[in-house]
């Protein structure tokens, strides 16, 4: 069955902003799709709010649409664009749910526009619980005993009947939002509460207890001509309890026998064809009792899923890709399978190695959140690893990670550890589990204890128990002979984790000498899709310590990019893009592009985005080991180090003292920017100004430069990325409290003291510089004031209130910075305007998260010139061959430009503290945000309101705003509550805030704080009587427990909850925008045309 | 402390490992399978006589061995290759470690090598024989054993493993049918998908002549996979013309399939490296159906695959074609009521896809 002839435009919808349980698989997923859907000639349009992904960039879709991810905007685009089918399984939750809207209120029917790839029964049979249910019963399988409930007293009845702990899903929510396990009634009635509220359909799932039973997942594959394929199994470690997210997974499974394997993949494949998912992938979960073999299904997304894109890094089988081409009506024996070019798509792949992924977690960042893992997912990112062994993938999986533990042994054990306390702790799901599984084994605990206590099955288990014998044979050893090193480097150790435990090496370096002087080096494998039955003519590679290596020698230099490893906040998928970027540069440019990262979400994992990909941890030793091997293969030119964040830039200097080649900016300029005394120096002798501030190595230091520079003042420790660490404090109580915590951050470096400039302008400038020219990407105004973390922070381009001299004053500034720092590439500093001093705050030599904003706010592909850039082109060079515009920059943008607006996205509402209730969601100098959207129109006030709607969903033009400020902040609000009394708005607020806006004309009811007993402003809130929230914090320190309150409730019931008088000022010309009329769409290519036509000349 | 071993290739390349299970040498022909699952089946699987077996997945034995899942009642594998054997076995039906059942049989394998270098060893070079030794690690001695065993082609191996006295399986539920199976190597599972389709199956001999089986009055015959070179079965062939000349149902697999085709004047011939895996795309040319299917095969049969050819029965047509590489996986006569199938459906290991199957042979039988 060829390609359908009746389909020549097609709408894909993306997935938003990245949040926990929606990240940038979803870009993965979505990129392939458009690449493939215009290979095949169709027209592309596209949807996505978020400006981070590769996806929305212009040259993958043929109509792209940065616009709010809601029915509404969605069916604009349809009115504009009259595709003729919508492919809505390749952006997740968000936008399978916006398909379900637009099939409901009629839109898809009015516009004949064909949903492919699922249809609407089955994506309901797939989410509609008891539907579900059914189906499995009539394929002859079982699933847990449950009911749907739709009312608390039903859920009581029902756990009656089941009793506990009984597990709460509510039904249409992504990454298990809202679901949980119940052990006693309290928990219950909170959790089924929650669950209703967060389900669309006020449902939710009472369900028996499947806790503890082992956990599989299935990715299968269904064509047009009923044909279907399993991709991949997924075991998971931690067993059923643990969300699939949070969970240490392993590929393929590992602890099933053929029997069972084929009864799991029988089963999967009846539902799928009962489920009816036409075409496209899908992945099926499972549960297994562990002493019985009941087999029971668990659920199943109708859709492309984090699983998929796990599953397709893991296999080398695309699963996007192929579903995109299933979706236009290929069968899977028409599509060829990429890695061999020879055999088709119709076929299940064979690994041989082990894979192994783990979470990357946030709590951190999240004081007083419930760190214990549940069915809830909870982390911000994830790993993976390949080797030829569990125990090889587990640890590089483990060091992959970038956590304070770099693999087994690297941290000191707690001082009061004990066999008893470690078994015990294994209980409980939490973050880093598998380090107390194997203390746990080494304090003398049997398999049995550890396997009973963690719920693992004991395969696993005493696989870690292997290690801990391999630990004893390398402390006991006199010393490291070959045998004894090569094992230890077969079973996954690092080079550190050797070190670690054996002094006399001082450190990894001296066991890398001694491994090398032996001889024992990695070797390269390749994932083929096959397990080599065929040849592969993907250079997809892992390392592993074998016999032979499959690495091809090149003809052409190359040059290796260091991706960004595992997402988390403050290192996300914005790093990613500049990655993809530099690729995509460097190849038009005639250069090999060598990818080396570990993050299975990403575009830059997928084998099509470099000419050459190494699934490899981001340490010195594994980072090495690829320059060493790609140097046998054919000439290396060097690093790229200053696009994927904070983890390559920290590998920039040994690198280089290995004599690697860095490209670019060198890493002594970093390291120039980032220590703040020399930056300091460099800044005074430039002219320029900065805030007083002081280095300090100890508490008495700390306290004697703030009061030379005088609080409130900005304290974190050097060296940081999303602001870890940092706080604004307002005296020496506080300073002491956090000096404290610092200490313990980071204790190899000091801690950083600045003046915090209250009320300033917060500028963000992204530029690039070749050593002799300035290039000013953009220059961001943000909403919030100085001191709100600029990843958390709206900010807006063209800035909406400097002028052109402040510009040039930006611009003479940043060239200066770039010419003494000696920036060869991009370079983002931040500023901040005030009473007329622009002072600089801090300046980054490196790619930074607004990169991939400015680029498409601006028209111009500011990582693919640093690449060049790194690489010996100079900007005049990039001018005249259209990648930058001929004349002029980021900072002169046209009089009419259109306003682009970036908003942070915060994952609050999905994490709950130890009782249950929300956790506070005050903004500060810590960032905290998971993701971003764009909102972009010709006006500020449109703008705004696009990204909120995008954010948040819409802001409100009707109801009652409820308005509690600090005092310093009750002047200035006055006018914009006043605006919102004028458009119509009740307003209520807290008696003091009341008499100000009383006194200034605005007819404000007053509402009793929190601590002021009944009928307060908090269960107002909870109530549904109020559709916005304007609350200031007071200060940044100290009990501010009326305002955690109230953000917790704004949180909780999901209304726009504004936290600054600035913000306020924006959401009230968004309101009026939104009142104005309909805000209309637009693609980014008529505004990039509209922008290159200003410039005259430009690409 | 692990006894070291080597495995020589008749091509001179050696590889060094660990002994595993059993301490001794073996020389076979060395093949490659891609299953992640089915080890068990694997080394029971009686096609596999005389065959040293690679495996790809590098884990083998975390499920261990149990009593249900064999596919005949011992191991058939000469010599067993993997790289990471598991430490423990865990399952809720495991009876005993995978390790131990190979030393207790006598199967000598070689551990922690580099199974990918080997298997893409044997993808360019093709199948050859091999010698594994724990006894004797110097590789030139061993090469010259290797060197002096019989090379598969031209092995005559079904008699081997058949079994030397007739038995019923019965039907399970209500008798529909009666099959005479003929064992040159049949799995366990085969027997026991028709039963559960209501046929009685007589399992008898490899060598039992075409007119004994006749003498059954069974409704259908059935001709089992096995081991060895299908042109150095003859009597095999000779059975099966039998079977034809009396119009008597037929359905073979595998070997069966391979007997099938010389009996309608076909040629077999040896693949490069065979067809060894569950993962194996085929298609049903007349549905265009694809089932991902267990293969297990180092000789194939020669038919045109254009179009429908004549032969000494009548009509015959190529059903079924692996979509890798273009091979022969099924034949149909139009003309007498017979066809087979190179693959397993049957599986164990491997996915039931091709489970349709059975029915058809029932559906044969019932005209």
């Amino acid at each position: 069955m060829p390609k359908r002839d009746d389909l020549r435009h097609v709408l894909v919808i993306g997935s938003g902003p990245i949040v926990i349980g929606q990240a940038c698989e979803f870009d993965y997923s979505g990129t392939q799709a458009c690449r493939v859907l215009r290979e095949e000639g169709l027209r592309v349009s596209l949807v996505n709010s978020n400006p981070a992904t590769i996806m929305t960039d212009p040259e993958f879709a043929d109509a792209t649409y940065i616009e709010p991810l809601t029915p509404d905007y969605v069916e604009q685009v349809i009115a504009a664009e009259r595709p003729d089918a919508l492919l809505a399984t390749l952006g997740g939750q968000t936008a399978l749910n916006i398909a379900v809207a637009l099939h409901e209120s009629g839109a898809l029917k009015r516009y004949g526009v064909e949903l492919i790839g699922a249809d609407i029964e089955a994506i309901r049979s797939g989410e509609d619980r008891q539907r579900f249910k059914d189906i499995v019963a009539q394929v002859g399988a079982e699933t847990p005993r449950s009911a749907v409930c739709r009312s608390i007293a039903a859920v009581l009845s029902t756990v009656d009947d089941l009793g506990y702990p009984v597990v709460v899903r509510p039904s249409f929510t992504m990454g298990g939002a809202g679901s949980g396990i119940a052990h006693d009634e309290g928990r219950l009635r909170r959790m089924a509460g929650v669950g209703l509220a967060a389900s669309p359909t006020a449902e939710v799932l009472i369900e028996e207890s499947v806790l503890g039973w082992k956990e599989y997942e299935l990715e299968l594959m269904r064509d047009r001509n009923d044909n279907v394929v399993v991709v991949c199994s997924i075991e998971n470690i931690d067993a059923m309890g643990v969300h699939t997210g949070d969970s240490l997974t392993v590929a393929p499974a590992m602890t099933l026998t053929d029997r069972e394997y084929q009864r799991i993949r029988d089963v999967g494949i009846a539902v799928l064809r009962a489920v009816g998912v036409d075409t496209g992938g899908c992945n099926i979960q499972f549960a297994v009792h562990p002493d019985t073999g009941r087999l029971v299904v668990i659920e199943m997304n109708p859709r492309v899923s984090r699983s998929s894109a796990l599953a397709s890094k893991a296999t080398g089988f695309p699963i996007a890709k192929i579903a995109a081409r299933l979706a236009i009506g290929y069968t899977l024996d028409e599509i060829r399978n990429d890695i061999t070019g020879v055999t088709p798509a119709s076929f299940e792949p064979a690994l041989d190695y082990v894979v192994v992924k783990a979470p990357r977690f946030a709590f951190e960042k999240f004081p007083g959140a419930d760190p214990e893992l549940t069915t809830t997912m909870k982390s911000v990112g994830e790993a993976m690893a390949i080797g030829r062994n569990f125990t090889e993938a587990l640890q590089k999986v483990l060091r992959s990670l970038e956590t304070a533990a770099t693999g087994f042994w690297t941290l000191p054990d707690p001082e009061d550890a004990t066999v008893e306390s470690t078994v015990d702790s294994l209980r409980s799901p939490h973050e880093g589990r598998v380090y107390d599984v194997e203390r746990a084994l080494r304090l003398g605990a049997t398999v049995e204890d550890v396997a009973a206590a963690s719920g693992w099955d004991p395969w696993f288990v005493d696989q870690i128990g292997s290690l801990v014998e391999l630990r004893a044979e390398l402390v006991d050893a006199p010393s490291l002979a070959t045998g004894l090193l090569r094992r230890a480097k077969r079973a996954g150790c690092s080079d550190r984790q050797i070190a670690a435990l054996r002094p006399e090496f001082a450190g990894e370096d001296g066991v890398r000498s001694l491994r090398w002087r032996l001889g024992v080096r990695p070797v390269f494998k390749t994932v083929d899709t096959c397990a080599a039955e065929f040849a592969a003519t993907t250079p997809y590679h892992y390392s592993t310590y074998d016999e032979e290596t499959e690495v091809a020698a090149r003809d052409r230099p190359a040059v290796l990019i260091l991706g960004s490893g595992p997402n988390r906040i403050g290192q996300g998928i914005e790093f990613d893009y500049s990655c993809v970027h530099a690729a995509l540069a460097l190849r038009e440019a005639g250069v090999k592009t060598v990818m080396v990262n570990c993050n299975p979400e990403t575009v830059s994992t997928d084998y099509d985005t470099s000419d050459r990909l190494y699934f490899e941890p981001l340490t010195f030793e594994d980072v090495l080991e690829v320059v060493e091997a790609e140097r046998v293969a054919g000439e290396v030119l060097g690093v790229i180090c200053q696009l994927g964040g904070q983890t390559p830039l920290g590998l920039a200097q040994r690198l280089k003292d290995a004599g690697v080649p860095v490209l670019g900016t060198q890493p002594e300029a970093i390291h120039l920017a980032e220590e703040r005394g020399a930056f300091g120096r460099l800044l005074a002798e430039a002219g320029l100004p900065a805030p007083r501030h002081g280095t300090a190595t100890s508490y008495a230091d700390a306290v004697a430069i703030a009061a030379t520079v005088g609080y409130p003042v900005l304290v974190r420790p050097s060296y940081v990325l999303g602001g870890r660490g940092m706080e604004i404090v307002y005296d020496d109580a506080a300073l002491e409290a956090y000096i404290v915590k610092a200490t313990e951050v980071s204790p190899e470096h000091p801690v950083l003291v600045d003046r915090f400039l209250e009320d300033a302008i917060e500028i963000d400038v992204d530029a690039l510089y070749d050593g002799a020219e300035l290039y000013l990407g953009g220059v961001m105004e943000h909403i919030e004031e100085a001191g709100i973390h600029s990843g958390d922070s709206a900010c807006a381009l063209p800035p909406i209130t400097l002028g052109m001299g402040e510009i040039e004053r930006i611009r003479q500034s940043t060239e200066r910075i770039a010419a003494v720092v000696g920036v060869r590439g991009l370079l983002n500093v931040q500023y901040a305007l005030k009473d007329d001093v622009l002072y600089v705050l801090e300046a980054n030599p490196r790619a930074s998260r607004t990169v991939p904003f400015v680029s498409k706010a601006t028209a111009v592909p500011l990582a693919k010139a640093a690449a060049r850039i790194a690489l010996g082109t100079s900007v005049a060079e990039l001018r005249a061959e259209g990648v930058l515009p001929v004349s002029g920059d980021g900072g002169d943008l046209p009089w009419d430009a259109p306003i682009a607006v970036k908003e942070a996205v915060m994952p609050f509402h999905r994490f709950r503290t130890i009782d249950g209730d929300g956790v506070d969601t005050v903004l500060g100098p810590e960032m905290k945000s998971t993701g971003e959207v764009m909102g972009i129109d010709a006006v500020f006030g449109t703008a705004f309101a696009k990204s909120q709607t995008a954010a948040y969903g819409s802001l409100p033009t009707s109801g009652t705003v409820f308005v509690s400020l600090a005092n310093r902040d009750k002047r200035s609000a006055i006018f914009p509550v006043k605006r919102l009394a004028d458009l119509g708005f009740d307003v209520l607020a807290t008696a003091g805030t009341a008499q100000v806006l009383r006194r200034n004309g605005v007819n404000a009811r007053v509402v009793g704080k929190y601590s002021d007993g009944p009928d307060n402003c908090v269960e107002r809130i909870l109530a549904g009587d109020i559709a916005m929230v304007i609350n200031t914090p007071f200060g940044n320190a100290g009990p501010r427990l009326d305002g955690y309150e109230i953000r917790t409730a704004a949180v909780t019931v999901g209304i726009p909850c504004i936290t600054t008088i600035q913000g306020a000022a924006a959401a009230v010309q968004g309101i009026e925008a939104q009142l104005a009329g309909r805000v209309g769409v637009r693609p980014l290519q008529d505004l990039h045309a509209a922008l290159r036509a200003y410039r005259g000349g430009a690409r | 402390m692990i006894a070291p071993a080597v495995l020589v290739l008749e091509d001179g390349r050696t590889f060094h490992g660990d002994s595993y299970g059993a301490v001794g040498e073996v020389v076979g022909e060395a093949v490659f399978t891609t299953g992640m699952t089915g080890y068990q089946e694997t080394l029971t699987d009686p096609s596999y006589h005389r065959q040293v077996v690679v495996m790809t997945a590098p884990h083998v034995g975390n499920t261990g061995v149990n009593d249900e899942d064999g596919e005949s009642d011992r191991i058939w594998v000469a010599g067993y290759v993997v790289r990471e054997p598991a430490r423990r076995a865990s399952s809720w039906r495991s009876q005993r470690g995978l390790e131990s059942e190979l030393t207790a049989q006598g199967v000598v394998g070689i551990s922690g090598l580099d199974t990918r270098a080997l298997t893409r060893h044997l993808r360019e070079r093709g199948a050859m024989r091999v010698g594994v030794s724990a006894v004797d690690t110097d590789t030139h001695s061993v090469l010259t054993r290797v060197l002096a065993a019989a090379p598969m082609s031209g092995a005559e191996l079904a008699r081997d493993v058949s079994t030397a006295t007739p038995y019923v399986v019965p039907a399970q539920g209500e008798r529909r049918y009666v099959v005479a199976a003929l064992d040159l190597g049949i799995k366990a599972m085969t027997p026991r998908r028709m039963a559960e389709r209501g046929i009685e199956v007589h399992v008898l001999p490899a060598t039992t002549s075409g007119e004994d089986v006749l003498a059954l009055g069974a409704d259908g015959v059935f001709f089992s996979n096995g081991p060895g070179d299908p042109s150095a079965s003859d009597y095999a062939v000779d059975t099966m013309r039998t079977v034809l000349d009396a119009g008597v149902p037929v359905f073979g697999i595998c070997f069966g399939n391979q007997i099938l085709g010389r009996a309608l004047g076909l040629a077999t011939y040896k693949l490069g490296y065979g067809h060894h895996g569950v993962n194996q795309p085929v298609q049903d040319r007349r549905t265009g159906k694809v089932a991902v299917t267990a293969h297990n095969h180092g000789f194939a049969v020669d038919a045109p695959l254009a179009g429908p050819f004549a032969t000494p029965y009548g009509t015959v047509e190529v059903s079924h074609v692996s979509l890798n590489d273009g091979v022969v996986e099924g034949l149909r006569c139009r003309d007498v009521p017979a066809f087979s199938v190179q693959y397993h459906p049957e599986a164990a290991a491997g996915p039931h896809d091709a489970d349709y199957l059975f029915d058809s042979f029932c559906a044969l039988m019932a005209g």
